[in-house]
């Protein structure tokens, strides 16, 4: 049992019952809620939607980081921001037009197909979907209605002919409807980071997919299309999430650092999201994290620093090395890297846009360097070992730059 | 008590390397708050001592009361019932363990023992954080499975458990965990922070410690700190007072490598393979990981070799330590390595000097 005292024009009060659940009562206009505890940001959500709600000064915005701000120090420490900057319904998904203008007509209609969204990570795949199944149902009939697995879940073949099959059987009746919610006549099933599924567990999913078509709607989320084998996918309405743009990504960004008060140089802000490459999540958790370590005011150096990207000045070593020709001189530099931690994967990213751009580099020295970095890369996924690995592509790379005989056994 | 372990630094204000580092984890801490941690660089380079630091720092001193066990842990994985056994070293809030223990059951214990234990919040909820940290330890050694289950349990149960993930190679942590967390990089002691390290020690331990042997040491070390400190201990043992030119010896096993490596270079024969691979079993017996092995295999030969010769005994290198990744038994691969090397070597010598 804990209770959290907000403080916004006058006093807020949160109590949360053993039972689980939220009152919220404000003593300077009156509201009253009774809130399921589910999230830590849905009380501020509830008390905006309540009909009783009367802003007064400052926004609920405030309310909300604030309300988030008071149960860190209790008992839930600050979400982070992703999840924090989560659209909390269809509409606010960014840049994903398509999808959303078919999703917002569905939330007016009810008419729901199966779904198949794919696209690269933090692209907002999770968060529409999950937006949606809150859209339609509403808190009270979310737990009943939605069934949300992911790769943490164990979705094996068994789980699919048990717990999946299931909840897809229960019969849902007309009678049980949220005010205020469409809640359409079946329940939704989200199978979130499918592509980590097996293709065994996949054809079982087949024949439930089938056969409860009536009652269940099943959305499937997944980066790669392809991972998800041809029956269940032919079966789906899919939709394609891109890489978000550097106009979208800005002005989220932008606005993160609003509502968290931070200072971020023009040109920090185009490092990130030159280092996020499209992928929100990616950015809001770099933000974060050179806010966590570097105060309120951030540089593009910090950003570097925390994204995990090796400086230039380390890759340009790399290649000056190999130019050189000296294999010792090539060597010291992958023994360096090594020793500074810096991963060799990124290393492989890195160099590979630095030889395709390269216009001094020829395209058969271009061919021959990309081809051992893909050989390399197969390799590391193997957890072959980074300093011989990286030597190796270092040595090619020479070799190629050189114009070395790329015949080895030369003798 | 080794020295190692006499000087290991408890709190983040005291250690001698990584100063910046531990600087920006304690504002870390301030805030309150703080997200999901990767660290990650290579063995020896302090990670480790950097954790236990900031434990500390987060709980205060009951972070390093901590209890050892081994038990096993029921889970169900489907219709079965497995056990696992799972060393765990804990405090009253934070447990500490390395999942990929679990070898090819490494995804159950992501999934039902991690899940368990980040669920629950700690018992004490006045004193402490609000939430546990779970220390997982070499996570790149998980299986592929077990990784993306980790990625939603971090999201999930984010209110309750911090992650403080530890490897060494990041590139074998995938991308969607990568992203979840603030990655801190480690790198290895550079040789002068090495040095400063063992002047501080020799100064509490009351030793004149000449400059050029510390320097030595530090070179020999690699870069690894814990290296470092073993041999400067064991020169101490075996010489005080220390003299400007004292011979630093090398472990055990480098030795041996560095013999089978001259072993190789002088003779390229049947016979030389087989007693060659009399000493690479000797190594593995040891428990002396097969690709720490082969690295310095390479290394040395690397020191003997011409320099048209090196690209390619490299590339064999690698390509034989991948297969051995991939393959069950690792002295096949150790011994194809030298079979080839042989065999490059000879054809040169042939071809340059007849
Ligand atoms: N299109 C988008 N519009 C708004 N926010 C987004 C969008 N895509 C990603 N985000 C942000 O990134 C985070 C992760 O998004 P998520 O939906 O989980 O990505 P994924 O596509 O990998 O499932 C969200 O919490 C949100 O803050
Ligand atoms: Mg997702």
């Amino acid at each position: 049992m804990c209770s959290i005292v907000l403080r916004f024009g006058g006093a807020v009060e949160t109590h949360r019952s053993s039972s689980g659940k939220l009152f919220v009562g404000c003593s300077c206009f009156t509201v009253h809620l009774l809130y399921v505890w589910q999230r830590g940001l849905r009380v501020a959500d509830q008390v905006r939607r309540s009909p009783l709600y009367i802003p007064a000064s400052g926004s609920w915005e405030r309310l909300e980081a604030q309300s988030v701000f008071m149960m860190a120090g209790r008992q839930q420490s600050t979400q982070q921001w992703v999840e924090k900057y989560r659209p909390k319904q269809v509409k606010d998904v960014a840049y994903q037009d398509e999808v959303v203008k078919t999703l917002t007509n569905t939330l007016e209609t009810g008419n729901l197909p199966h779904l198949l969204f794919y696209g690269p990570p933090g692209t907002g795949k999770t968060s529409t979907a999950l937006a949606l199944a809150h859209q339609l149902f509403g808190p009270a009939l979310y737990k009943s209605r939605v069934l949300e697995l992911n790769a943490s879940d164990d979705r094996g073949i068994n789980v699919v002919r048990t717990k999946i099959k299931d909840f897809a059987a229960i019969a849902v009746g007309n009678s049980h409807t949220a005010p205020d919610y469409p809640c359409p006549p079946f329940k939704i099933i989200i199978l979130d980071e499918a592509d980590s599924m097996t293709e065994d567990a996949q054809n079982a999913l087949r024949r439930t997919m089938e056969t409860y078509s009536k009652v269940t709607r099943f959305c499937f989320i997944c980066n790669y299309v392809s991972r998800i084998i041809e029956p269940l996918a032919s079966r789906c309405a899919k939709y394609r999430f891109k890489p978000l743009n550097e106009d979208i990504m800005t002005i989220r960004v932008r606005h993160v650092c609003q509502e968290e008060g931070i200072q971020l140089s023009p040109e920090a802000l185009s490092t990130l999201s030159k280092v996020s490459g499209g992928d929100l999540r990616r950015a809001i958790t770099v933000l974060q994290s050179a806010a966590r370590l570097y105060g309120s005011s951030i540089s593009g150096a910090n950003i570097i620093s925390v994204s995990g990207v090796v400086p230039d000045d380390v890759l340009d070593s790399f290649v000056a090395a190999c130019k050189s020709g000296q294999f010792d001189k090539a060597q010291a530099v992958v023994s360096n890297i090594i020793a500074e931690g810096y991963p060799a994967s990124q290393i492989l990213n890195q160099l590979f846009d630095i030889v395709v751009s390269s216009p001094d580099i020829t395209d058969e020295q271009k061919a021959r360097i990309l081809e051992r970095i893909a050989e390399t890369d197969k390799a590391l996924i193997d957890g072959a070992d980074e300093f011989l690995q990286l030597l190796d592509v270092a040595s090619n790379t020479l070799g190629a730059l050189c114009n070395l005989s790329q015949e080895l056994t030369a003798f | 008590m080794l020295w190692v372990d006499k000087y290991r630094p408890h709190t983040l204000d005291k250690v001698m390397v990584h100063m910046e580092e531990a600087q920006h984890l304690k504002n870390l801490i301030a805030l309150g708050d703080c997200p999901h941690l990767l660290f990650y660089g290579p063995s020896g380079a302090g990670k480790k001592t950097l954790i236990m630091a900031l434990l500390r720092e987060m709980y205060g001193p009951g972070a390093e009361k901590v209890k050892v066990e081994n038990k096993p842990w029921k889970v169900e994985a489907g219709t079965r019932k497995l056990e696992i056994d799972l060393t765990t070293v804990s405090s009253n809030y934070h447990v500490e363990f390395s999942p990929s223990d679990a070898g090819f059951q490494d995804r159950y214990v992501v999934q039902e023992i991690i899940k368990d234990m980040a669920k629950s919040r700690p018992l004490d909820v006045a004193g402490t954080k609000g939430f546990k940290v779970l220390v997982l330890n070499e996570v790149d050694k998980l299986s592929r499975e077990a990784q993306h289950s980790l990625r939603r349990t971090m999201e999930k149960y984010s209110s309750a458990c911090r992650l403080i993930l530890c490897c060494n190679s990041a590139s074998k942590v995938i991308e969607a965990i990568r992203s979840r967390c603030l990655n801190i990089r480690i790198s290895a002691p550079t040789k002068e922070d090495i040095v400063s390290v063992m002047q501080h020690v020799a100064k509490k331990e009351n030793l004149q410690l000449p400059m050029g042997l510390a320097g030595r040491i530090a070179l020999q070390s690699n870069r690894n700190l814990r290296a470092a400190l073993l041999s400067f201990e064991a020169c101490y043992v075996q010489q005080y007072p220390f003299s400007e030119n004292q011979a630093v010896q090398a472990t055990d096993w480098e030795q041996y490598v560095t013999e089978i490596a001259n072993d190789i270079v002088t003779e390229q024969s049947p016979k030389r393979l087989f007693q060659v691979r009399g000493k690479l079993y000797e190594l593995l017996s040891n428990c002396i990981p097969p690709e720490i092995i082969l690295k310095r295999l390479l290394v040395e030969l690397m020191r003997k070799l011409d320099s048209e010769l090196k690209r390619e005994v490299c590339h064999w290198a690698a390509h034989y330590e991948h297969r051995m990744q991939l393959g069950q038994k690792a002295i096949f691969h150790l011994e194809a390595f030298v079979a080839k090397f042989m065999s490059i070597y000879k054809r040169f010598l042939i071809a340059n000097f007849g």
